[in-house]
């Protein structure tokens, strides 16, 4: 196997479950990161990987289980979305990264300020950075778009552009893209996986979580397959082709309907 | 993206259209009304009567703009009042009138904080918990009042009615002042201040409000207590002024300080709001009645008037808010044009539209 940066791992977690009353949603999930991979999560719908999302980025704690974060153990009992980002976890969902209506200088530091005392907020000085990491990190083109414009002016690949950007600029570890491409068209696809290769050249980990085999297959250097709440193959992307993936993940779509049929 | 024109950067100024309406209506009122609006009387009187309005509008755009609605900040004004003037009334002393003060501040925010807790920690939609809330408060304030009016004509020797209520330079009435005051100390909070963009992101949407790591929960309570505070200081501009408690004092505060916020341009879906419109929004509303009656043309017309306004207000704020204003007076100018060409073969195309 491929041990890409396992001596420095990005991420561990092990033996994690999740259950929501007496429905388990995760069963004994060991899963490991290096930094400097990209780890693609696939599966069909109610697979649980959004509860693996939702567990890393601090939304709720798993029912039993650990998190290592760069070697760290994390706190489960007051972990939360800031916990997360401190410990260097960031998270960029499929729609709900950004405030719609708000100003995009503010939705790169919302929840992080940067403040004078009494916590009003230094203005200027957010608009600079934001400003920075716009034309600098994400080398943002589009024109007519400034940190001052709404965030729905903004196309959906420049959007997931804007909260990879942020992720990347508060020194991520682990940036965790949770489906980041559903609903965009081609283009702006391409856009998304551009930044996703940025992620990587800045020597960041990153789990891309997708059920679009095509985009995963493009960008991930390993693929880790689950299925009804457990994970049910590794596999680094030397040993597979696209075709042979794919044919995998149909084999696990009919295995399912199989056991439903029974 | 090429016209970088002046309707552009107008858009930007916060408020515009509304002190727009505001302006234009005071010179309506000054042409049909000249005797009574070319003097200074009737503003100062209007700086007496809007201020509890204005700053229970200021308190509810908080509260629409997180994308929640609060009906119950009029019974505040009776429940404030009543521990105001019932503390009042009860003890003597120098120190009685602040501590009435504060307790009738404190008051106000505990009935904002409950509706906080029920609202955020048990999930009842806000409209029906400050609605129970209305119709509590203000039937506690009767029940503890005996129903009975209160004369609390003492405080107008107090150095706080001054404080609060005096006439600076024998006119101006001090409530215009201090909501004033409170205009602007809000505006910062609410746009320079991490409080109010959390208050901007929970009511664009809750969901990203929580993943970008604000506290939805203790953030709403903290919007209620607030909106419920700043009611107990509207009704004690209010109590004092009147030197006088009733019980129910504030019932009609609730359409007008409503239709204050929303006529200033904050959207009732959430995540936008603007505490200069509401600045204008309240004295236009505050300014209407007495305006229609100064006309002449009779109490009759001061609702349709008032609707006109509003409607009006509304619109503007939609057009100009969404930058439709520059196409609008594109496509007027175009009209005009099409007019005066004799033989009017020129259609309207849309490369004039916009310019």
């Amino acid at each position: 196997m491929a041990d890409t940066g396992i001596e420095r791992l990005a991420l561990r977690m092990a033996k994690v479950e999740k259950y929501f009353g007496l429905v388990c949603a995760l069963k004994q999930i060991d899963l490991e990161v290096g930094s400097n991979e990209i780890v693609g999560l696939i599966g069909d719908n109610g697979a649980g990987k959004s509860t693996v999302v939702k567990i890393l980025s601090g939304v709720f704690p798993p029912t039993s289980g650990d998190l290592y974060i760069t070697g760290r153990k994390v706190d489960l009992s007051n972990y939360s979305v800031k916990q997360a980002h401190l410990h260097g976890v960031e998270t960029v969902y499929q729609d709900k990264s950004l405030g719609e209506k708000q100003d995009l200088w503010r939705n790169f530091f919302v929840g992080r300020q940067i403040t004078y005392p009494f916590g009003f907020i230094n203005v200027k000085k957010e608009k600079q950075i934001a400003e920075d990491i716009m034309r600098k990190t994400i080398g943002f083109r589009s024109a007519g778009i400034t940190v001052d414009s709404k965030v729905s002016k903004l196309s959906g690949g420049e959007r997931q552009g804007v909260a990879i950007g942020r992720a990347m600029h508060f020194e991520a570890e682990l940036i965790v893209l949770d489906e980041p491409t559903v609903a965009l068209s081609l283009k702006e696809v391409g856009k998304v996986l551009d930044f996703v290769h940025k992620i990587k050249q800045a020597g960041k980990a990153c789990v891309y979580i997708s059920h679009d085999i095509q985009d995963v297959f493009e960008i991930a250097d390993r693929f880790v397959i689950m299925d009804r709440g457990e994970i049910v193959a590794r596999i680094p992307k030397k040993e597979i082709s696209l075709k042979a993936l794919g044919e995998f993940m149909l084999d696990y779509a009919h295995g399912r309907k199989d056991m439903e049929k029974r | 993206m090429k016209r970088k024109g002046s309707f552009l950067s107008l858009n930007r100024l916060e408020g515009l259209p509304i002190a727009l309406v505001l302006v234009t209506l005071y010179i309506v009122f000054m042409i049909t009304a000249p005797r009574v609006f070319t003097g200074y009387r009737i503003y100062m009187s209007f700086f007496q009567t809007v201020p509890p309005m204005l700053v229970l509008a200021l308190g509810l755009t908080f509260v629409i703009t997180a994308g929640e609605i609060d009906l119950s900040f009029s019974s505040v004004i009776a429940f404030s009042g009543f521990v105001f003037a019932w503390f009042f009334r009860t003890f003597d002393g120098f120190w009685v009138v602040w501590v009435g003060i504060l307790l009738a501040l404190a008051a106000g925010a505990l009935v904002g904080y409950v509706n906080g807790v029920l609202v955020a920690k048990i999930g009842v939609p806000s409209i029906m918990a400050t609605l129970a809330a209305q119709f509590f408060w203000s039937g506690l304030t009767v029940l503890l009042a005996g129903g009975l009016s209160w004369n609390i004509k003492d405080i107008r020797d107090n150095a706080a009615h001054d404080i609060f209520t005096g006439r600076i330079f024998g006119v101006l009435p001090a409530q215009a002042i201090w909501s004033l005051g409170l205009v602007i100390f809000l505006w910062f909070i609410l746009n320079r201040h991490r409080f109010g963009e959390a208050i901007m992101f929970l009511g664009d949407n809750p969901n990203v409000a929580r993943v970008v790591g604000i506290d939805v929960e203790k953030t709403r309570v903290q919007l209620f207590t607030l909106n419920g505070l700043i009611a107990g200081f509207a009704a004690l501009l209010l109590t004092i002024e009147m030197n006088t408690f009733w019980t129910t004092q504030g019932q009609g505060y609730l359409m007008l300080a409503l239709a204050a916020v929303f006529i200033g341009g904050t959207s009732i879906a959430g995540g936008e709001g603007s505490i200069v419109g509401t600045f204008f929004g309240a004295y236009i509303i505050g300014s209407l009645e007495a305006g229609v009656v100064a006309t002449g043309i009779g109490g009759y017309w001061t609702a349709l008037v008032s609707g006109l306004v509003m409607g009006a207000s509304v619109v503007l704020n939609i057009l100009i808010g969404e930058g439709r204003f520059t196409k609008l007076s594109g496509r007027l100018l175009q009209w005009s044009r099409v007019g005066h060409d004799a033989d009017g073969s020129r259609l309207p195309s849309d490369e004039n539209v916009g310019r």
